[in-house]
């Protein structure tokens, strides 16, 4: 789960991690007194969307003045802002936060994230800030400094170090900057991220550090035991038919081709994307409707991948395990009549069961419903089935 | 032979009473699992599905001397059963359960490095060995014997291929699932090793997917210390990037993870790549007969 660079802020506030004066708004009238109220004779006028590249697609501005400060509020709040994170289609700017301006002496990068190689979390530093750090990463890998912190240990005095100095800080700058380290630490470990990053990182004009921005992502198996965290959800930055998929525990992807996919388990409902396109089609979507697919999640499942209306026919894929395909097929059959589907749905049943479901299927003799004997032969008739309709 | 369990382990299920675990013991032990028992705190003395049932793994090892666990408890408090385990001793542990959070998984993951415990999961289907022992939720039927190794990332995708390679005339050894997590706890390179060194085993079939680089790490091991055949399948090549596809360990983060770089590096291994999921059975089948 992702939150907005102000609801990090507010993170960052809460374990000591610095950050400058600021204020979220959702209405432009309400620039002006927060501007008055942050103080000073400049601001950051900043778009809230969850994706990098605010900046240059226009998301932030710098006011010099209060009149400043509403104009671009107002120019800000309700446009589309198109980065290269958001796709072509962009994404609508609904909150805006205003900051006071920074003194800025000098710009690092500062970060942390899940190192799946390593098995731990890793602290990332380097003097580049206020670039992409994946061009960084790509063009000068050297100027990346990196520790691992063992979770047995936690986040120690020398960790801090090995960055401070592979910054080339000096020696009370050492000192603020492994208060600021421990503390972004506990803001990541308390709260379950898997990614804090500030980028820039500022080194103030009287030598202390500052989160100038604060970006944060958290591991979705832990909202359970982080409230505060799972309340910071934005809708708005969600596909409405992803949230509505899991309501059900239903897990589904909404992709740009136009064969629907229902398929039980992540690693089958993946394949079956891939043998579409192999077999020269495009899957509309990921969904995995669980390992022990039942008539009503499939049901639902209908529901759901109908919403795209890209979509031209449907393959059903499940490998009857556990389950056992005689009740998915009946399932299906009543999925469809209380669906409405009238597009053509491919069906292949493997595993428990499969022939007394084939029968099934064929015995109940609706016109949209095509049985597949395997994997290959069903992607095979479900892009056949779309290059139909499309013809 | 085969790898990690047979029909003489001795098997214990943490959280044994719940209505899954029940289930799904009682699926094992109609396909022969030596279940000696099981765990559920607070219920310690009661007789479930005609075994015992103990209050903590520590007293369930004295008095059963199992060797293996299989974790059927929900997320919160999985990570401790898997640390409760590992301190009871227990060499392979199971663990099923999906939605643990990561960080709890890292820490019982180096404990269990700590005593060499093994343990497959989370979030996984289990382990079966055809027609000896089953610790987990796979289908019992579709795993018939036979010398294939089958390692994977995903449950339903393993009973495919495990179908396909029966469809194609041979069977299975054994089959891990390994789980979909960011961090499990055996990974690929793990088992290469057991099957590397298990007579019965002759060739090995390896489901990956997009996220971590697992199997870049084993292309690179196969490449130095693996001679018998494999067969490999990356599950994913059409995700989008930075979306999470079902299990929390597949997502391509920035550009790291993707199928393409696993496809390449394992081709470069020598490893034989199915281009697409439906051909994994006849891809093994073929490379065998040339033998």
């Amino acid at each position: 789960m992702n939150i907005h660079e102000y609801q990090a802020k507010q993170i960052f506030a809460k374990y000591g991690v610095p950050i400058p004066k600021g204020k979220m708004i959702e209405r432009f009238k309400d620039a002006r007194a927060a501007a008055l109220e942050i103080g000073g004779n400049i601001w950051a006028v900043k778009a809230q969307i969850h994706a990098g590249g605010r900046g240059k697609g226009g998301g932030v501005k710098l006011a010099k003045s209060l009149d400043e400060v509403e104009k671009y509020a107002s120019e800000i709040l309700g446009m589309t802002l198109v980065t290269h994170q958001t796709g072509p289609a962009g994404k609508v700017v609904k909150k805006v936060y205003i900051e006071g301006g920074v003194n800025i002496k000098k710009e690092f990068y500062l970060g942390m994230v899940l190192d799946r190689a390593q098995e731990m979390p890793v602290m990332m530093a380097s003097t580049e800030g206020g670039v992409e750090i994946e061009k960084v990463a790509a063009e000068m890998p050297e100027k990346i400094i990196k520790v691992a912190i063992d979770p047995l240990i936690g986040f120690r005095s020398f960790h801090a170090r090995q960055l401070a100095f592979g910054l080339n800080l000096s020696k009370p700058q050492v000192k603020e900057f492994t208060l600021f380290a421990s503390a972004l630490y506990n803001a990541y470990k308390e709260n379950d991220a898997n990614l804090v990053e500030i980028n820039p990182l500022v080194l103030t004009a009287d030598d202390r550090f500052i989160a100038l921005d604060g970006k944060m992502g958290f591991d979705d198996n832990a909202l359970f035991r982080n409230p505060e965290i799972a309340a910071m959800k934005d809708l708005d930055e969600e596909e409405p038919a992803e949230l509505e998929a899991a309501k059900y525990d239903l897990n589904y992807v909404k992709l740009d081709g136009d064969v629907g996919c229902m398929v039980n388990g992540a690693g089958l409902a993946m394949s079956t994307m891939d043998i579409i396109k192999h077999e020269g089609g495009e899957p509309a979507n990921f969904l995995d409707v669980g390992g022990g697919a039942s008539a009503e999640t499939v049901a639902k499942g209908f529901e759901i991948i109908l919403k795209d209306p890209n979509v031209k026919a449907i393959f059903v894929n499940i490998f009857g395990g556990i389950v056992r395909c005689d009740r998915i097929a009946n399932g299906i059959i009543e999925a469809t009549k209380v669906a409405n589907v009238d597009i053509p749905v491919i069906v292949r049943l493997d595993g428990t069961n499969a022939a007394e479901a084939s029968d099934i299927l064929r015995n109940a003799n609706i016109k949209n419903i095509i049985t597949a004997i395997d994997f290959a032969d069903g992607a095979r008739k479900a892009v056949n089935a779309v290059k139909g309709v499309t013809k | 032979m085969s790898i990690l369990v047979n029909k003489n382990s001795k098997v214990l299920v943490q959280g044994f009473t719940g209505k899954e675990a029940t289930f799904h013991s009682e699926q094992c032990i109609a396909y022969g699992t030596n279940i000696v028992g099981g765990v559920t705190p607070g219920k310690g003395g009661q007789i479930h599905l005609g075994k015992p049932v103990f209050n903590t793994m520590e007293e369930a090892v004295q008095k059963t001397g199992a060797d293996v666990s299989l974790i059927l408890v929900p997320p919160a408090f999985a990570a401790d059963a898997i640390m409760e385990a590992v301190s009871a001793g227990i060499e392979v542990i199971v663990c099923i359960t999906e939605g643990i959070p990561v960080n709890d998984v890292m820490i019982a993951k180096k404990l269990a490095e700590k005593t060499g415990a093994v343990l497959i999961g989370p979030n996984c289907p289990g382990i079966i060995t055809s027609e000896e022992a089953k610790i987990g939720i796979l289908p019992g039927f579709v795993f018939k014997k036979g010398s294939i190794g089958l390692i994977s990332k995903s449950g339903t995708l393993t009973y495919e291929m495990a179908n396909q390679v029966v469809k194609a005339g041979l069977g299975i050894s054994t089959a891990v699932g390994i789980g979909g997590d960011p961090i499990i706890g055996t990974t690929f390179i793990d088992l290469l090793k057991l099957f590397r060194d298990d007579p019965e085993t002759e060739a090995v079939v390896m489901i990956g997917e997009i996220g971590g680089d697992l199997e870049i790490q084993a292309a690179e091991y196969i490449k130095e210390n693996f001679s018998k055949p494999v067969v490999a399948f990356i599950a994913g090549q059409t995700a989008p990037k930075g979306k999470r596809m079902g299990h929390a360990g597949a997502i391509i983060a920035g550009s790291k993870g993707t199928a393409q770089e696993k496809i390449q590096a394992l081709k470069f291994a020598g490893v034989a790549v199915a281009e697409n999921p439906a051909v994994v059975g006849k891809t093994i089948k073929k490379i065998l007969e040339k033998k």
